[in-house]
C-alpha cells in the first residue's frame, strides 16, 4: 500500500467523460425533457376544474414525491437503459409538475382572459399565452431541479449501468484506487453543478430585470 | 333585435350574491357607459357579456346567439366582441405586432401578411406605428392601452366592450385613451363601457347605467341621468364624483 496514485485518473479520463458522462448527460436531458413535458400536462390536469382530471394528477404527484427514487416502480419490462429513463421521467415529472403549477398560477387571471376574449380556446390560450410566460418565469427553477436530476441520475448503478459513477466506480476496482477515483468523480459533480447553479444565479437576475 | 340583450342575470360566488336580477339591451350603434361604486358589479356585469365569467339566472344574447347555451361555440361569439382590460392584458412576450396578429391567425384564420396589415392599420390608427416592434413592456400604459384597442379592432368586432379603461392610467394619459374611444363611439361602433370619468358619458354615450350592490339601480338616458337622476344613490354618487 503505496501514497495515492493520481495517474490513474490520467489514465482513464477519456474512458470516464466518452461512456460515462456521456450517458449520464444524455439521461439528465432525455429525463428532463421528458418530464418537463409530462410535468406540465399533470400541473394543467390539476389545475383544471373537473375532478376526474385533477383528481387523478394529485394523486400520481404526490405518490410520487412519497416514494424514494430508487423504490420507485418501472411499469414495463424493457432494457436497463430505457427503464432508466422512464423511470427517471416518470419520478421527475412529479416535481417539476410542482413547478410548472406554480408558474402558471404565476400568469394573472387578466391574461388568460385576453386570450379567451380574443376567442382563443383552451389549448391555444395555453400554448401562445400562458405556458410560454409561465415557462420563462420557471427556467431558473426547472434547472436547479435539473441540477438535482443530474446527481441522482448516479442511481442507475443499481441497473448495472456505466454512467459517470459506474465508469469511475469500474476503474477504482479495477485498478485498487478507490479513494483517488471517488474523489475525483467527487469534484467532477461538484464542478458541474456548481457552475449550474451559477449560471442559474445569473439568469434569475436577467429575469428580475426583464420584468 | 338588440347588440346585446341582458335579461333577468344573477350570479353569486359561493353564497354572496353579486348580481341580482340585471336586465338591459344595447342596440347596434349604442354606446352604454355603466358606472357605480367600486364592488357594485359593474366589472362582473361587462364579463358575463362574453361569458369571461359564468352566471347562474336569466339569458344573455350578443348578436341572436345564447351565451348561456352550452352548445354555443364561446370562441368563435368572443372573437366577435372585442374586449379592453383595466390592466390593458397584453401579451409581456411577444411584440406589439405579434400582439396584434395572434388572434387574427389563429381564430380568424388569416395569413400572417393580411394580419399584419390590418393590425398595423388599426396600429397607426391610435398614432402608435412605430412602436411596432417593441415589446408590451417598453410602452407607457396609455400606450398599452391604446395597443389594447388596436388588437381588438384587428379582429373586426360587431361590439366592444371596455372595462374600466382608464382606471389603472396616470392622470395625464387618460386622455391619449379616451380620444380613441370618443372617435370609435363616433364612428357608430356598439360600446358598452364601464367607467367613472363622466366626460366621456357626458361626450358621447346614448345611455348610462347605475349600478350599486349587483343591481341596476338607473338605466336612464344621458340627459336624465345627469339632468335628475330618480335614486337618492345616483345622486349622492354623481355629487361625490363630479365635485372632487
Amino acid at each position: 500500500m503505496g501514497g495515492f496514485d493520481f495517474n490513474v485518473i490520467e489514465r482513464s479520463i477519456g474512458y470516464l467523460f466518452r461512456e460515462g458522462m456521456t450517458f449520464t448527460l444524455t439521461l439528465t436531458g432525455l429525463a428532463a425533457l421528458g418530464g418537463i413535458i409530462f410535468g406540465t400536462l399533470l400541473a394543467m390536469m390539476r389545475l383544471s376544474s373537473h375532478k376526474w382530471l385533477s383528481l387523478p394528477a394529485t394523486g400520481y404527484v404526490n405518490l410520487m414525491r412519497s416514494i424514494p427514487l430508487i423504490g420507485s416502480p418501472t411499469p414495463i419490462q424493457v432494457g436497463a437503459v430505457a427503464s432508466s429513463v422512464i423511470t427517471f421521467t416518470l419520478f421527475e415529472a412529479a416535481y417539476y409538475s410542482e413547478i410548472m403549477r406554480a408558474g402558471i398560477q404565476s400568469i394573472p387571471r387578466g391574461q388568460v382572459w385576453a386570450g379567451y376574449a380574443l376567442g382563443l380556446d383552451y389549448w391555444q390560450t395555453m400554448a401562445k399565452v400562458v405556458l410560454p410566460q409561465a415557462f420563462r418565469n420557471m427556467i431558473p427553477i426547472l434547472l436547479t431541479q435539473t441540477i438535482i436530476l443530474f446527481q441522482d441520475t448516479s442511481l442507475v448503478y443499481v441497473l448495472s449501468i456505466t454512467d459517470f459513477l459506474g465508469a469511475a466506480s469500474k476503474i477504482a476496482q479495477r485498478d485498487g484506487r478507490l479513494v483517488e477515483m471517488y474523489l475525483f468523480a467527487a469534484l467532477v459533480y461538484f464542478l458541474m453543478s456548481f457552475t449550474l447553479s451559477y449560471i442559474v444565479k445569473i439568469l434569475q437576475q436577467k429575469i428580475a430585470i426583464i420584468r | 333585435m338588440p347588440m346585446i340583450e341582458i335579461k333577468d342575470v344573477s350570479k353569486w360566488y359561493g353564497s354572496f350574491q353579486v348580481l341580482t336580477n340585471c336586465t338591459t339591451n344595447v342596440e347596434k350603434g349604442e354606446v352604454i357607459v355603466v358606472c357605480g361604486p367600486s364592488g357594485s358589479g359593474k366589472s362582473t356585469l361587462i364579463k358575463v357579456v362574453n361569458a369571461l365569467e359564468p352566471f347562474q339566472e336569466g339569458n344573455i344574447v350578443v348578436d341572436g346567439i345564447k351565451v348561456n347555451d352550452p352548445k354555443t361555440n364561446l370562441p368563435k361569439l368572443r372573437a366577435r366582441v372585442g374586449m379592453v382590460f383595466q390592466h390593458f392584458e397584453l401579451f409581456p412576450h411577444l411584440t406589439i405586432t405579434q400582439n396584434l396578429t395572434l388572434g387574427q391567425i389563429k381564430v380568424l384564420g388569416r395569413t400572417p401578411e393580411e394580419a399584419k396589415t390590418r393590425g398595423l392599420k388599426y396600429l397607426n390608427r391610435v398614432g402608435l406605428i412605430e412602436q411596432k416592434d417593441k415589446f408590451p413592456g417598453q410602452l407607457s400604459g396609455g400606450q398599452q392601452q391604446r395597443v389594447a384597442i388596436a388588437r381588438a379592432l384587428s379582429m373586426d368586432p360587431i361590439c366592444m366592450l371596455f372595462d374600466e379603461p382608464t382606471s389603472a392610467l396616470d392622470p395625464e394619459m387618460i386622455n391619449e385613451v379616451l380620444d380613441v374611444m370618443v372617435g370609435l363611439a363616433k364612428e357608430g361602433m356598439t360600446m358598452m363601457v364601464v367607467t367613472h370619468e363622466m366626460g366621456f358619458a357626458n361626450k358621447v354615450a346614448n345611455r348610462v347605467i347605475f349600478m350599486d350592490r349587483g343591481q341596476i339601480v338607473e338605466d336612464a338616458t344621458k340627459a336624465d341621468f345627469f339632468g335628475k337622476p330618480r335614486s337618492e344613490r345616483a345622486q349622492q354618487f354623481l355629487a361625490k364624483i363630479l365635485h372632487h
